[in-house]
């Protein structure tokens, strides 16, 4: 029996030309560069400051709680201004609520550990650690960008990412020559974090056609430069760095993970309840 | 512990101080104090003082400090559904300023020699009292600018007067403490004038919020004067400058015409002005609700202090590395 019959599909009906099944791409279906790049970073800095937002008030000391939101607020602020920027680009009059609350999911262009659940305090501190090391470096790039837009949004972020790079690290050696306890849990964090790293240094065509723009980001030297401030501070606080083993990657590109539609179900709830309204 | 002592914002020697068990005060020094008193002076930590003013204050600054604490939790209930990027970021900074405040009146009482830890404690085992506001629940977004309106507006009308207190750090804190919250009440505002002039279902959120906070709000002025045990002798010290029900109508007055410019109704029947005396009149408060809420029955007392034990427990563990961490610094230093 042929499967069509099986499915219960008229045999006729499932013959090619009759109704197109052969898609143009066998990826999933991207924007225009420059929209695409903007969204990656605007997202990025979205889901990662709304992550550290759900920290607030319920920090381990209170001083800790005013840094957390203190960087979340940051990277929203940051979030905001790139947003708008892509809404611009894309010239369509969405604005930057429009896109942070009127997308789904596989429109989202996030790295995946920016969307993963923020775990215990060591989890959250590595994973910024590791994010405001590539921040710094990306922001250094982007300077230059060739885009009034980007490139103050860049001499502003590239500032907090400093501080919040000083700030994890500072932590990351606390917790890592701390307790055994503290090492245990930091050390599992980095672990857990690890296979994530990859998608932030992953260049595909859109990054290609934005360097044709004359982007200049070398990718390879934030990557080495990522990697000896990282090195130092996991040296200083005794924890070992894991093996590049498989990395995992899709946010660039809307393939997420089961988090992210949770995390935009809180988000998006009151704005979407409200269509039209304003707040 | 030792964690949160290296990483404080003030520093202070570490006095452990049992008010019970210090000396009577000598007739003549409290003649001196409140002469001093008389006279408009402000007292200093390092002043001479009477027992029961030192614990008067030291009652009402870590009162003061852990509301600011535990009112983070009704507000920050609502920051990761925050309507627009705009009122996030103004929600978080919001939430956060509380934070500040907490940690700046902690550090206030400290100057009285008491340890923020061991208030803190006090908190956490439930012996301690906060504002009876924070443990109602939040329960629409309208409820962040109503609450930022009311329950911001009347922390104003008491503590624009504990500015001019009689002890000189929380005199101070409170000068510092009130820029914040009036910019926290005309974001409130704003965001209930922004539901005001919206759809009918921004409106009905907006009422609904309203006649939810509107007595308990009232009732953060505490009992009436005639149930107030602490207020003679407060009024005398001039800790206090004026009375509960002084200052809960002075906030009903600034408030009516504030509601009537949003369009909304205030719950109550018995709301009208009095020609005569220039005030709004207003109908009986239920204090069984309040006493209700102070025994520990509100609707939210378990939860709220829940969350913060909870926060303090899964805490534990960066407190001690930190402190193990700072023990590895200094050994090493020493050892250098
Ligand atoms: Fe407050
Ligand atoms: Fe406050
Ligand atoms: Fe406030």
């Amino acid at each position: 029996m042929a499967e069509s019959e099986e499915l219960g599909i008229a045999a006729g009906e499932a013959q090619a030309g009759v109704r197109a099944v052969a898609g143009t791409s066998r990826g999933p279906v991207l924007g225009p560069p420059m929209v695409e790049y903007l969204l990656r970073l605007g997202d990025d800095r979205l889901i990662l400051g709304h992550r550290l937002s759900e920290w607030c008030g319920h920090g381990p000391i209170l001083e800790e709680d005013i840094a957390l939101s203190n960087m979340a607020l940051d990277l929203i602020g940051q979030a905001a201004s790139l947003l708008r920027l892509a809404g611009e680009a894309e010239g369509t009059g969405r604005d930057e609520d429009a896109l942070a609350y009127w997308r789904d999911g596989v429109q989202f262009r996030n790295a995946l550990l920016m969307e993963l659940p923020n775990g215990d305090f060591g989890f959250t501190i590595v994973r910024q650690f590791l994010v405001s090391a590539h921040s710094v470096f990306l922001w250094e790039a982007l300077l230059a960008a060739p885009h009034a837009g980007l490139a103050g949004v860049a001499a502003k972020a590239i500032k907090e990412a400093k501080y919040h790079l000083r700030h994890t690290s500072e932590w990351v050696v606390r917790l890592g020559d701390g307790t055994p306890e503290s090492h245990g849990r930091v050390q599992r964090a980095l672990d857990d974090c690890w296979r994530y790293t990859g998608e932030l240094f992953a260049q595909d065509e859109i990054d290609t056609a934005v360097a044709a723009l004359s982007f200049t980001v070398d990718m390879a030297a934030i990557r080495s430069r990522w990697d000896q401030v990282v090195d130092d501070v996991l040296q200083r606080a005794t924890l070992t760095r894991p093996a590049d083993a498989a990395m995992r990657r899709g946010g660039r590109v809307g393939r997420h993970t089961e988090h992210l539609g949770h995390l935009l179900s809180v988000m998006q709830i009151v704005a979407r309840s409200h269509p039209g309204a304003t707040w | 512990m030792a964690t949160l002592r290296g990483s404080r914002l003030c520093s202070l020697t570490h006095m452990t101080t049992t008010i019970r068990q210090l000396p009577a005060d000598d007739p003549a020094q409290v003649a001196a104090f409140e002469a001093r008193i008389a006279a408009g002076e402000s007292i200093e930590p390092k002043d001479w003082m009477p027992v029961r003013y030192r614990s008067q204050l030291t009652r009402m600054m870590s009162q003061h400090a852990h509301s600011e604490i535990v009112g983070m939790l009704p507000e920050g209930n609502w920051i990761t559904r925050a309507p627009s990027l705009r009122r996030k970021q103004s929600l978080i900074a919001k939430v956060q300023d509380e934070a500040g405040h907490g940690l700046y009146i902690y550090c206030g009482t400290e100057t009285l020699g008491v340890d923020r830890f061991d208030l803190y404690n006090q908190l956490l085992d439930g012996t301690a009292k906060y504002s009876s506001i924070f443990n109602y629940p939040t329960l629409s977004w309208a409820d962040m600018g109503v609450i930022g309106w009311l329950v911001d507006g009347a922390a104003i009308v008491n503590q624009t007067i504990l500015a001019k207190t009689s002890y000189g750090p929380y005199a101070r804190a409170m000068v510092r403490i009130c820029k914040e919250e009036n910019f926290h009440k005309r974001q409130g505002y704003e965001i209930c004038m922004t539901l005001a002039k919206g759809t009918p279902a921004q409106r009905e959120m907006l009422q609904d919020a309203v006649n939810r906070f509107w007595w308990p709000s009232l009732m953060m002025f505490g009992p009436s004067d005639t149930h107030s045990p602490n207020t003679a002798e407060l009024l005398k010290w001039r800790v206090k400058r004026k009375t509960n029900d002084e200052l809960r109508q002075r906030f009903i007055n600034l408030t009516v015409p504030q509601a009537q410019e949003l369009g909304i109704t205030l719950p109550d029947p018995d709301l009208r002005y009095n020609a005569e005396t220039k005030n709004w009149d207003f109908g009986p408060i239920d204090w069984s609700e309040f006493q209700e809420v102070i025994a520990g029955n509100g609707p939210c007392n378990r939860e709220r202090l829940e969350a913060r034990r909870a926060a303090h427990d899964e805490g534990r563990w960066v407190r001690e590395a930190a402190a193990a961490h700072a023990a590895k610094r200094s050994q090493a230093t020493a050892a250098a």
